[in-house]
């Protein structure tokens, strides 16, 4: 199975360090959260990995295979998959189309059966495949973001809040698909502030403070390290 | 009807040609690029399709192919350098390229200068135009369903978002940037041989503009709303003839209209409706 290995990680933008030796393995079939003070380095991490930001030193490898000097496109056609902060759909394009979109990087396109499959994993059977992505409700556009990153048969998926703006309902239903993709063999990577979510779902949680990793454990360890509270409270 | 088509030829040969250019540059639209390049890759391909047949004697389908691989040509070498630009950066860059193209046809030595390029064999009539338009329509909706209009697609609406699931947008914009100008220079050919007579003048902004202006009345991402938009534009002058001087308000009026009432042009009126 996969894994992904980031290996002191280092990120400047200009004079400003966002993250700093930091280190951290996703196993396949595992789901890594991602958790910190706002400006920790989270999503620089995700950017990192998924070729948006290019490292200023440390390596990331999924695999064994280098990504940090792939260009964005091609560390995705590797099995990357993520969703954004800001729901980054395909506005103008139905919701069939966004999921056939995510799965750019395999051969053919998904057949009827199988979109019908990763709708229904992201509980979006009844909106109509043609139905323009803009114009969903907001709960319904995260929950395609995840449909489309699934479709491509993701060897990581990179999932940056994926629970914001989700109501509590939806957010017990995101822990199904987050363990589900899992359960595929995917390694799944989680930045999220909804700690009730971190806990329920994630095998372990990587702390970030100031671009620099503070903790690592199970949630439950995470929950009680003196760092972490000093971090989030102090 | 054919006393009507035989008086009006001259006409119906134009909507075919602007038809055919206004599907060109909908290319480049589509994937969200505004490069206004498309009358300079017309000229192109007409200086060099007009030469290559007057000079060496070459027939139209010989002439025509070499002009359009020409434009496709300078396209591919002209997306280098404006890789990195996008919206209106792009769309001044590429009208300054097309002043360039304009400039070097006034001064390049076989091009016969600012009073034009004539002797043109006259070899291209209304079915050869629509014949080529046919074969471009029938390739786009051969192609629309397929994974690289999908491709097109995605880039137009989220560069970023299309490059991480794995699309290569350098290569969707390279792409349909070239077979962009490789229809434009299609179209030039076939103005320059239906013509008899070319001259830098034809292939400036003012062409570049009316192209601009059938697309958006078309509707920017639609290749048959820009090719219905051309021929309605084309039509409109001859319609409104009783205007006389006033007639050249028309083409910009509706523009207005179109962007106030019906920002997605023909194609979206359509769409609203179905």
């Amino acid at each position: 199975m996969s894994e992904l290995v980031v290996e002191a990680l280092r990120i400047d933008y200009g004079g400003v360090r966002a993250l700093d030796n930091v280190s951290l393995r996703v196993p396949g079939g595992s789901v890594v959260g991602l958790i910190g003070p706002n400006g920790a380095g989270k999503t620089s991490l995700i950017n990192a990995v998924t070729g948006i930001v290019r490292p200023s030193a440390g390596s990331i490898s999924l695999d064994g295979a280098r990504l940090d000097r792939l260009p964005a496109h091609r560390i995705a056609r590797a099995g990357v998959a993520r969703t954004y902060q800001n729901v980054r759909l395909f506005g103008a394009l139905s919701v069939a189309d966004n999921v056939r979109a995510g799965a750019f990087r395999l051969a053919g396109k998904p057949d009827a059966r199988s979109l019908d499959a990763l709708l229904r994993r992201a509980a979006l059977h009844d909106v109509g495949l043609d139905r323009r992505a803009a114009t969903l409700p907001y709960g319904e556009q995260r929950r395609l973001e995840i449909a489309r990153a699934l479709a491509g048969e993701p060897a990581l998926l990179l999932l940056d809040e994926p629970a914001a703006g989700l109501n509590p309902r939806e957010t017990i239903e995101l822990r199904e698909v987050i363990r589900g993709a899992a359960r595929d063999g995917a390694g799944v990577l989680l930045v999220e502030h909804d700690m009730t979510l971190v806990a329920a779902v994630c095998d372990r949680v990587v702390v970030l403070n100031f671009g620099e990793r503070i903790a690592e454990g199970t949630p439950a360890q995470i929950a009680r390290d003196p760092a972490v509270v000093e971090a989030y409270l102090g | 009807m054919l006393a009507f088509l035989s008086a009006h030829s001259k006409l119906i040969d134009e909507i075919g040609i602007n038809a055919l250019l206004a599907v060109s540059l909908s290319l480049s639209l589509r994937a969200g690029q505004l490069a206004l390049a498309q009358a300079a890759f017309m000229g192109i391909a007409a200086y060099v399709s007009a030469i290559t047949a007057v000079r060496y004697g070459w027939n139209f389908f010989e002439a025509a192919l070499c002009g359009a691989f020409a434009a496709a040509l300078v396209a591919a070498f002209l997306a280098w350098p404006i890789g990195r630009l996008r919206g209106v950066f792009l769309a001044i860059a590429t009208i300054g390229f097309g002043e360039i193209a304009r400039i070097v046809e006034i001064n390049a030595p076989l091009t016969g200068g600012a009073e034009g390029f004539s002797n043109i064999p006259n070899d291209v009539n209304t079915f050869t135009i629509y014949g080529v338009l046919a074969f471009v329509a029938v390739g786009l909706f051969l192609a629309r369903n397929t994974k690289v209009a999908l491709a097109v697609a995605a880039t137009r609406e989220d560069e970023s978002a299309a490059r991480g699931v794995g699309i290569d947008t350098a290569r969707v914009r390279l792409g349909t940037l070239v077979a962009g100008a490789f229809l434009a220079g299609l179209a030039g050919a076939l103005y320059a041989h239906a013509n008899y007579f070319i001259t830098p003048a034809d292939f400036g902004f003012g062409r570049m503009e009316q192209i601009l202006v059938a697309c958006v009345v078309g509707g920017v991402t639609s290749s048959l709303g820009a090719a219905l938009g051309a021929a309605f534009l084309t039509v409109l002058p001859e319609v409104v003839r009783f205007l006389h001087d006033y007639r050249e308000v028309t083409s910009g009026a509706i523009l207005l209209l179109v962007i106030l009432f019906a920002p997605d042009g023909l194609a979206g009126l359509w769409r609203r409706r179905a």
